[in-house]
């Protein structure tokens, strides 16, 4: 059983106690354990169950690679799935549960599925399950889905308590990686001078290097690694941050970085995690190297580890695995772990080396341990389901008979170490196979290339292929020289530190051990531990013709588990390319894609939650409605008042009872939102002659004119009101949510065809409040106010005047939208308020009634007003509304009028405007489509036209309709049927689209 | 072929699984094939399919540049949905849904179709609007839809938030026979059955020029040599202009990034597909556990299958909003792929310049879900000259102006 | 996610400050135009996969358009410049020319 050693493990404090629970069970470990390392401390070798066979999963990694011990983290608004054990910092009160398992960890009934794992090879669901077709969806999948899936979902409603944020950063030199490249990389580039930030994603520094040993300078290497800290903290150009990780490097230069600002002490006030976006000249990749699994039967037994991790679990938290230790590998690096079981008293019964010439100095120095190296050796089969008991051994060169048996509580294995090059490969770098080292590494003739074409990433250390220390520490300082080199600075004329270690012997590849195992131990052999992909695996989907790369992987799910193949990729692909016969850089690798782990989705939404989400944008008068309860709709960017419901009312009631005051007497309307634009110059006519499918050159000052706008392909995209302020001056205005796109829209066209026209256009919508005052009562009300004269005669329809209300700057346009007598007042934004609460206090005695969006809508369609959005949607050209009269005969150009000669937009089959009245006074139903006879060659019923406005009328009480009718215009009283989704079938008479006041009588008075 | 089966999976299971066959065999390119399909992704081998079951046309090759199925296929989100509004896309992705349904006994290959329903959310009184439209369009179209309400979107979908403070839901279109299928299996279910008729699958195959005489197609030049051919099929989506190049002809298209991203797989907790067109982001829990979420496309050209992080920053943004229960799932794997872009967002199916040659491209974000009916359709008009399922998407709608505009009712991703 | 900067203010800013605006140096057809010509205008778009001559507008910015060249492939950027231009400038044509030989645009190269 693993267990807590009397003595060592250097960072934890063994002072300090932390009490924790796994599973319900409530244990402790030291301050400075990882949630790993505690676990193991208690003995618990079983952590989880794998995801396809549910077979028992131990901890097999020491870091960010683990692919099993995933464990549900917190509980309630705090819980999170599939935490990694190995990067989870211990802290008090945490609480851990075990994933996919029912009823418990111990006993899975899942497990069953082990049994029956030969007849769930790869891909196995795309050749079963398809008889009888309704199973899929009623038995099949549902069964699939329970069983999938690893960590606890949170419960429905649960809210994250957490804050994330977004953090930007301008870096000169990136370093990824605190490790003793990284250490030296940002120490090279440091001392030239260059500003610097070194990251690193635990919260220790130094990698491997405390527990992996050696010389620099002469000295330990710990040392080293101590003097380049105090060194790198003295120095004003770098800065240092731990538990950051390099998460993904994406064009030109940009870093998106993660930093876990509290996961280790939950409640610190603040952030739980900062999102990084670092835009960099240089990046080092200091990134390290992953040590891969040997493949053999049974290699996924709890108790079966990296070797490398036996020695960190040792080494760092003083924790062991077991008593006695296995090692099996293929290269000297091994070898370290084997020693430091040895050093601490516990015992390593063999070590099994699979290369026939054994290792170097580490081999020897283990030998005078009195360690038994077996050379030529592999592992036949571990003994052992729930935990390892035991090896059998065999020549590595074989098929697998057993030579001997050795009984053992742990086994550490190495099958050599692959560079850690995600980062130099999200971004395009490419990778060389090295044969001597048996690995993928950047090549560095194809770096990803950046906004000048240059490269901006440098790998150093081990994350560039150089395992030894002295090739490491070389390798740095030349990257780190390198890096500063490119963004300026100079150098120091000062040699790299000099690295020392004991001379190794050459890895030899070993994919499968022994090489010549039969079919029932490869399908005992391990790949991807997570998703339950053995070496059989990979070579039937070879055999059915999934030879690429991805074929593989898709086909069989390796390296798609939450570790994204880190432990698995090379080993499956070595395996693939040996059922395939070609080498391994011909099968290629997968793409790597950011992020190197998993990262948070509150991190990466960041700030923007709740009513931050997207900002809204107020008018001044939005308090007020707020303060009377109205019901809003979001429109564009803003939230209007849709009515004002008042007491028990429902909108409907709302929205009638606020037409039918502003018919009678008085309405007002915050009209704010409205887009208002400036445009002048001594070009504005000629620009808005060629904007505005109207003639607008010729209104006079001081009158208004309703315009059309259309985009060059011809659809109607904006209308509004134009009022000419003086010969060189116009004032725009554009549908709520139109302002910055039509601004944008004369922007691009005054500056990319028209660009020597002197014109400028000025966005002033938020600077003044708009206010409709509306119905008949609207003139007196105004008159109350006093200070201008706003009589027929001065005033009169479609003109403009500035002047003053109630001692208020004011600027008032006599338009409407409603039919009533109707006025619209601009005021200065900050007299927005005031304005409206004179009109509230002068109203009161017309019954004023301010009123919404709704009614606004039903007043225009009882007018027949087209709506923008409404009676368009993108596919409609002015000449479908019947709105010929607002398209200039005289204007050899406008923009529009060359896609409107198309022959399908001068087709006298297009739908066209009409009214539409129910035959029972009912209303027509939102986006109902009138029939035709027959089905079109798709076997779709035909369709002759569509309702595009329906409401209730409260002025007509009947409802009434606009909608586009094939030859509509021409079809005054014919009835058309309009099916409801209900069944029922609505029929409507076509009439004329203007129900109320056709001759404008109440407007004009 | 080896018919698939759980009776088939027993018997090989007892030896060990030795004895599979390939599933689509790996020829050298003959000499000359009476059709050649450029482009061995979804809708190219749909394409080929077809062209032998409707057509008897077997003589055909598909070839390849990289590995089957390695485009857009296998990258998008594999939402299957027909919900659309005008008549022309109604038809061809309802085609298609249909034959989704029965895809998996068709090819004897389960692809999965998973029919758990999609649901559009209707976020402003305008959106409200426009599926109601939708709602009445397809109901004349054949396509079963129909707008709920916000207590039976809560209800199908319990980890929602109604009340978000910016956007509430104020209802949705649901399709309940809409939803996903398994986007690799489509394309080898369809490889496997082209070279079970007898047609040549052709990867790591690159056409490198397409040569014609008088105006009429002859053939290709590959990286595997020169191949003869009456017609020809472009079906490369992501390097149509590239490819439209060779031919001689220019498209209405641009190439841009979309992107998605899979969170860690966690328990069943969402059983539909919602997408939030307001807030551009869409969602759905695969069967093996993982949120699927797709969002907005890149506004620049770009050939690299990488995209600005940005847009998945937004994406996230939304649906974290509309799900906050995601808050504290994490991003797996993110990635992207190339789409054409037309001039209407709405694909080209249809002859062109060059005879011979027909052209199948711009599905912009939504080609995985029109797979069996595009190749329905394309098979029709590369085998008659003409399909009422290709009609409407002809490369010269943009002369005459007439668009099929779908952004009327969802204006993103899908 | 690009680096671009603007010609107009000189501001080198994030890609999230600037709006894509499609291909550059598209000449206008208007009334009187073909058919053709007139879709050609609107819809044909080169769509290269390297050189790409575009429009961008600083929009979280200075508000002006710009055009761009730019490698659709490696998304390099060769530079930035006016909008009021009917051709790239020489110096820009050059620096393509130099880092990637043989490119060619429509009627210019």
């Amino acid at each position: 059983m693993s267990t807590r050693l009397a003595t060592g493990g250097r960072l934890v404090n063994r002072a300090q106690k932390m009490n924790f629970t796994f599973n319900g069970e409530r244990l402790s470990g030291h301050a400075g354990d990882t949630l790993a390392s505690a676990l193991l401390a208690n003995g618990k070798m079983m952590v989880g169950r794998s995801f396809k066979y549910h077979r028992p999963r131990g901890v097999v990694a020491s870091g960010a690679e683990e692919p099993n011990a995933l464990v549900n983290l917190g509980t309630g608004n705090r819980l999170e799935p599939n935490q990694r054990a190995t990067t989870t910092e211990l802290f008090e009160g945490l609480a851990a549960t075990s994933q996919n398992h029912w009823p418990s960890l111990e006993f899975d009934i899942g497990a069953v599925n082990t049994y029956f794992s030969r007849f769930l090879p790869a891909g196995f669901y795309y050749k079963m399950f398809m008889y009888p077709r309704a199973f899929w969806k009623h038995v099949y999948e549902p069964f699939i889905r329970q069983s999938a899936g690893l960590g606890r979902a949170p419960e429905a409603h649960s809210r994250d308590e957490d804050t994330y944020e977004h953090f930007y950063a301008y870096i000169d030199v990136l370093v990824i990686g605190g490790g003793i490249a990284g250490l030296q990389a940002a120490l090279a580039a440091g001392r030239a001078g260059a500003q610097v930030l070194l990251i690193e994603q635990t919260a220790h520094w130094g990698g491997r290097t405390p527990v992996d040993g050696g010389e620099v300078d002469g000295k330990p290497a710990a040392e080293f690694v101590e003097a380049a800290l105090a060194e790198l903290r003295g120095m004003k150009n770098v800065a240092l941050r731990t538990r950051m990780m390099g998460a993904g490097v994406y064009d030109h230069g940009y870093v998106l970085a993660y930093e876990r600002m509290s996961d280790h002490a939950p409640g610190t006030p603040g952030p739980r995690h900062r999102l990084w976006r670092l835009r960099c000249k240089q990046i080092v990749t200091a990134t390290g190297a992953i040590e891969r699994p040997l493949c053999f039967a049974g290699n996924d037994v709890p108790g079966v580890l990296l070797a490398s991790a036996l020695r960190d679990y040792a080494v760092n938290y003083g924790v062991s695995i077991g008593d006695r230790t296995v090692v099996v590998t293929n290269n000297d690096d091994a070898y370290r772990t084997a020693i430091s079981m040895k050093e601490m008293g516990l015992e390593v019964p063999a070590i099994i080396d699979a290369r026939a010439g054994g290792g170097g100095a580490l081999a020897q120095q283990a030998r005078d341990l009195g360690i038994r190296v077996e050379t030529g050796k592999g592992i036949a089969k571990v003994k052992g389901t729930r935990r390892v008991e035991g090896v059998a051994i065999c020549a590595q060169a074989g098929e697998g008979a057993v030579l001997d048996e050795i009984k053992c509580d742990a086994v550490a294995m190495s099958g050599g170490w692959s560079p850690v090059v995600h980062l130099w490969s999200h971004c395009g770098g490419k990778l060389d196979w090295d044969d001597a080292q048996s690995m993928f590494r950047p090549r560095a003739s194809a770096p990803p290339t950046g906004a000048t074409g240059e490269a901006f990433v440098i790998p150093a250390g081990s994350a560039n292929g150089h395992l030894g220390l002295g090739d490491v520490l070389a390798d740095a300082d030349a990257a780190g020289r390198a890096a500063a080199q490119a963004v300026g600075a100079t150098p120091p004329k000062t040699a790299a530190p000099q690295g020392a270690g004991p001379d190794e012997a050459p890895i030899e590849p070993v994919w499968l051990m022994p090489q010549g195992v039969d079919i029932k131990l490869r399908m005992k052999a391990w790949l991807d531990f997570q998703n339950d992909v053995k070496v059989s695996d990979v070579q039937l989907a070879a055999r059915e013709g999934f030879e690429s790369v991805e074929h593989a992987k898709r086909y069989t799910t390796l390296g798609m588990a939450t570790d994204q193949g880190k432990l698995s990729n090379i080993n499956g692909l070595a395996i693939l390319s040996d059922a395939l016969g070609q080498p391994i850089p011909q099968t290629g690798t997968t793409t790597f894609r950011p992020p190197y782990t998993p990262i948070s989705m509150g991190a990466i939404a960041g700030e923007a939650r709740g009513k931050v989400f997207q900002p809204i944008r107020r008018t001044p008068i939005q308090d007020w409605h707020e303060a009377q309860g109205a019901y809003f709709e979001p429109v564009g960017h803003w939230r209007r008042p849709y009515c004002y419901p008042q007491g028990g009312e429902s909108h409907a009631q709302a929205v009638e009872r606020e037409i039918t005051q502003t018919r009678n007497s008085l309405g007002l309307l915050d009209a704010s939102t409205l887009g208002k634009l400036v445009v002048k110059g001594p070009d504005a006519a000629r620009f808005l002659d060629m904007l505005y499918t109207n003639m607008m050159s010729t209104l006079k000052p001081g009158r208004c004119r309703y315009g059309l706008m259309c985009s060059e392909n011809g659809f109607l995209m904006d209308d509004g009101v134009v009022a000419r302020i003086d010969d060189e001056t116009f004032l725009c205005h554009t549908t709520t949510g139109g302002a910055e796109r039509i601004h944008a829209h004369m922007e691009e066209w005054l500056q990319t065809e028209w660009w020597d026209w002197q014109v400028y256009v000025a966005n002033v919508t938020e600077q003044y409040a708009q206010i409709g005052v509306v119905g008949p009562n609207a003139r007196k009300v105004l008159e109350k106010l006093g200070g201008m004269d706003l009589s027929r005669e001065t005033l009169p329809f479609m003109a403009w005047a500035d002047g003053t209300l109630a001692g208020i700057g004011v600027r008032v346009f006599r338009i409407s939208f409603s039919g009533e007598l109707s006025y619209e007042i601009a005021v200065d934004a900050s007299y927005g308020r005031a304005l409206w609460d004179k009109l509230l206090a002068a109203g009161e005695e017309f019954g004023v009634m301010p009123y919404g969006t709704e009614a606004l809508h039903v007043m225009r369609a009882e007018k027949g007003f087209i709506m923008i959005g409404d009676e368009t949607d993108g596919t409609v050209i002015p000449q479908d509304l019947g709105l010929h009269w607002a398209i200039s005969k005289k204007k050899d150009d406008f923009i529009g009028k060359r896609a409107q000669e198309r022959s399908h937009m001068t087709d006298p089959d297009r739908w066209q405007l009409v009214g539409l009245e129910t035959l029972d006074g009912g209303v027509l139903p939102d986006g109902a489509y009138a029939v035709a006879e027959g089905t079109n060659a798709n076997g779709q019923r035909n369709m002759q036209g569509r309702v595009t406005s329906t409401y209730y009328s409260p002025t007509l009480k009947r409802g009434i309709a606009m909608g586009l009718v094939r030859h509509g215009p021409d079809r005054m009283g014919e009835v058309l049927e309009f099916p409801g989704t209900d069944g029922t079938t609505h029929k409507a008479r076509i009439v004329e689209p203007v129900f109320f006041d056709k001759d404008g009588e109440k407007q004009n008075v | 072929m080896k018919r698939y089966s759980v009776f088939a999976v027993a018997r090989e299971a007892a030896r060990y699984h030795t004895g599979w066959e390939r599933a689509w065999k790996s020829p050298a390119p003959k000499k000359k094939y009476d059709v050649i399909i450029i482009g061995a992704g979804g809708h190219g081998l749909a394409t080929a399919y077809y062209l032998g079951k409707n057509h008897g046309i077997r003589n055909v090759a598909i070839v390849e540049k990289g590995w089957l199925g390695g485009g857009n296929t296998g990258r998008n989100t594999t939402i299957i949905r027909s919900n659309y509004l005008q008549d022309p896309s109604a038809a061809i992705y309802e085609k298609a849904r249909s034959l989704y349904e029965t895809m998996s006994q068709d090819l004897n290959y389960n692809v999965m179709y998973s029919p758990r329903g999609v649901m559009m959310l209707a976020q402003t009184e305008h959106e409200v609007r426009g599926y109601l439209r939708t709602a009445h369009a397809n109901a004349l179209q054949g396509v079963d839809t129909r707008f709920i309400q916000p207590d039976e979107v809560k209800k199908l979908v319990p980890i929602i938030n109604l009340d978000g403070p910016r956007y509430p839901v104020l209802g949705a279109l649901w399709q309940a026979r809409a939803g996903t299928a398994r986007h690799d299996a489509v394309a080898w279910g369809y490889a496997r059955a082209c070279s079970d008729m007898g047609m040549d699958v052709i990867q790591q195959c690159e056409v490198t020029s397409i040569r014609q005489t008088g105006g009429k197609v002859t053939g290709v030049d590959t990286t595997k040599g020169s191949i003869d051919c009456d017609k020809l099929g472009i079906v490369v989506a992501g390097h149509s202009g590239v490819v439209a190049d060779m031919a001689g002809f220019r498209l209405p298209i641009e190439s841009v990034a979309l992107q998605a991203l899979v969170s860690e797989p966690i328990k069943p907790c969402m059983d539909v597909v919602v997408m939030a067109n307001t807030v551009h982001g869409y969602m759905s829990q695969s069967d093996k556990g993982e949120m699927v979420i797709g969002g907005g496309a890149d506004g620049y050209n770009n050939y690299t299958q990488r995209g600005s992080f940005h847009h998945i920053e937004e994406t996230v943004r939304a649906l974290v909003e509309t799900f906050p229960m995601i808050s504290r799932l994490k991003m797996l794997r993110q990635w992207g792929g190339i789409v054409d872009m037309t001039g209407d967002r709405s694909p080209i199916l249809s002859k062109t310049p060059l005879e011979g040659c027909f052209i199948n491209c711009g599905w912009g974000t939504g080609g995985f879900k029109a797979i069996p009916g595009s190749g329905w359709g394309m098979a029709e008009l590369m085998a008659k000259g003409q399909s009422p399922l290709t009609d409407e998407f002809s490369l010269y709608r943009f002369r005459e102006g007439k668009f099929i505009d779908e952004s009327v009712a969802a204006g993103v991703a899908h | 996610m690009l680096i671009l900067e603007c010609p107009c203010c000189g501001v080198r800013g994030e890609e999230t400050e600037f709006h894509g605006g499609g291909e550059a140096h598209i000449k206008r057809s208007g009334p009187g135009s073909s058919d053709e010509a007139f879709h050609d205008y609107l819809f044909a778009k080169e769509n290269p996969r390297g050189v790409h001559f575009e429009r961008w507008r600083h929009v979280y910015g200075c508000g002006k358009w710009f055009h761009a060249a730019r490698c659709t492939q490696t998304l390099e950027v060769f530079g930035t410049y006016s909008a009021q231009t009917t051709e790239p400038p020489q110096d820009i044509k050059d620096k393509i020319s130099a880092r990637r030989p043989g490119w060619t645009w429509r009627e210019f190269a």
